[in-house]
């Protein structure tokens, strides 16, 4: 069961180097454990394009689809066989990158 | 068989093999909604088979494994194509009928399934009284005052996300243990004082059902974590309040203070029980918690032959240490009524004036101010504090008691 871990921040690429070092290390446990599935951050909302391509011509908008002074910025995508496991793990990660975040299961097609 | 005997091994079966059923099911399914379901059903069979065929010899299994059909065809119905899983699951049966007089372990993991931290506070309470409890969708929006179809809306919601996040079918790890009964023991602490002073104009302001059913499910978390001490504080807190409940109310439906109450109207064999768990856990040596003081509080209190002899030193005392674990403003009340009775109601009330911005919101904090401004005989004060009081107060004895004082002033 696959999980993703949005991280919620007021700010982009804020981490300090301090933070950094202990995702990093994080990061490993989690590919130890075989956890690990992608992780990344994301560029400031500033940078997003909405785009509706519903009607003839696709229409491009500029800018975030949700304006909100937190947003997500970055994520994981963790491999847990259940919530519980997800929740320790991810305990462990809002920990490491000093930021709250939100576990969210992807859905099993 | 007559009708009645078996209307009433079904009532008896539901209160005591409801848990049992539909935590079976939920271990063998994995699924609460499956196990849910198939357990009202094999309860609707019991109704029309057991009257005309007797009661079976053993109720429990024979409601098992009628609701284990019915889980069974429901998958049949919902899973026809590919669901290999499933069908997998319906083709073994191996729990081994369990030997009896063991730890039913099943109920327990119903239980911390239901009380989950992953689930908001009001969805836990409603998910272990409808799934653990028993209680209907209608009896559990009554008690919290919430329209039918918002507190179903609150448990389908509930139960889709145990589902869909994939919130694991265990009783949690030893580390985590502690932490997760808390949550356990709050849960059921929170349907107890729902049912000791049930909220609503139109409510009963006491539900024996409410109470009953949590002291029910604390025995039960007991018989499975027995040396756990704030299990035994809560049950021994429950029980020890519960005493109390037929001298709580008077005939005329207004609630009657500690102190005024006939202590001969308490459950004696209640109060020994509390007592006999309150004292092994001060015997146990392990500084208590949060519920053990409050049950210790509560065995002083029932300790007294008379309200004149309670031992209000040792009650402070008690209040001291909850306040250094639990610094609460409603705790500093509390203790405030504490000290009001031992130093006077000038001691009381100056504590109190300290809490009037935290609490000003809380009927409890103005009815306290309003019976040491009357001992110190501040009448129009104490006029106002009542008003006030009784403005807040969500319970109709609460209510009319503490209108009948208010008029007493004159």
């Amino acid at each position: 069961m696959q999980y993703l871990v949005s991280v919620i921040d007021e700010r982009t690429n804020s981490g300090t180097p301090d933070e950094m070092r202990a995702i990093g290390d994080f990061n490993d446990r989690l590919r130890a454990g075989g956890h690990w599935v992608f992780a990344a951050g994301l560029a400031a909302p500033s940078t997003a394009t909405v785009i509706d391509g519903r009607g003839e011509q696709p229409v491009f908008t500029d800018g975030p689809f949700i304006e909100s002074k937190e947003h997500m910025a970055g994520f994981w995508i963790i491999d847990a066989p259940d919530l519980d496991v997800a929740l320790e793990l991810m305990a462990e990660g809002s920990r490491a990158c000093n930021r709250r975040v939100e576990v969210r299961p992807i859905l099993v097609v | 068989m007559s009708p009645i005997d078996a209307r009433d091994a079904i009532t008896r079966a539901h209160h005591e093999e409801w848990a049992r059923v539909v935590a079976s099911l939920a271990k063998r399914f994995g699924d609460l909604d499956i196990a849910e379901d198939a357990a009202s059903e094999a309860f609707v069979i019991a109704v029309e088979r057991w009257p005309a065929d007797g009661v079976p010899p053993n109720p429990g299994a024979w409601l098992t494994t009628t609701a284990n059909r019915k889980a069974i065809d429901r998958i049949r119905r919902e899973h026809k194509r590919d669901d290999k899983h499933r069908e997998a699951l319906m083709l073994r049966d191996d729990d081994p009928p369990e030997p009896l007089g063991a730890i039913d372990d099943d109920r327990l993991r119903l239980i911390f399934i239901c009380c989950h931290p992953a689930l908001a506070l009001e969805a836990r309470v409603a998910l272990t009284l409808r799934m653990v409890g028993g209680l209907t969708v209608t009896e559990i929006a009554r008690g919290f005052l919430v329209p039918e179809s918002t507190m179903a809306q609150r448990i389908t919601r509930a139960k889709g996300k145990v589902a869909a996040a994939r919130i694991p079918y265990r009783v949690p790890s030893a580390h985590d243990l502690p932490e997760r009964v808390a949550g356990v023991l709050a849960v059921l602490f929170l349907i107890f004082n729902e049912g000791y002073l049930a909220t609503g104009a139109d409510t009963d302001p006491v539900r024996a059902d409410l109470t009953a059913e949590a002291i029910r499910l604390t025995r039960l978390i007991r018989t499975l974590l027995p040396d756990d001490g704030e299990v035994a504080g809560l049950l021994a807190l429950m029980l020890l309040t519960e005493a109390r409940r037929p001298a709580r109310v008077s005939p005329g439906g207004e609630l009657v203070p500690l102190g005024e109450q006939d202590r001969r109207a308490w459950d004696h064999a209640l109060i020994e029980e509390g007592h006999v768990l309150v004292r092994e856990r001060l015997d146990s040596g392990v500084a208590p918690g949060r519920f053990q003081l409050l049950a210790a509080i509560n065995a002083v209190h029932t300790d007294a032959r008379d309200a004149r002899d309670t031992d209000w030193s040792q009650v402070v005392a008690l209040y001291d240490q909850l306040e250094r674990l639990d610094p609460s403003p409603i705790v500093a009340l509390n203790r405030a009524i504490a000290v009001a009775e031992l130093a006077g109601p000038d001691a009381g009330l100056t504590i109190i004036d300290r809490l009037a911005d935290a609490l000003n919101g809380y009927h409890a904090l103005h009815a306290t101010r309003a019976e040491l401004l009357r001992r110190l005989d501040r009448r129009t004060e104490s006029r106002a504090a009542y008003d006030r009081a009784i403005a807040l107060a969500g319970n109709t004895a609460e209510t009319a008691y503490l209108a009948r004082r208010r008029d007493e002033l004159g």
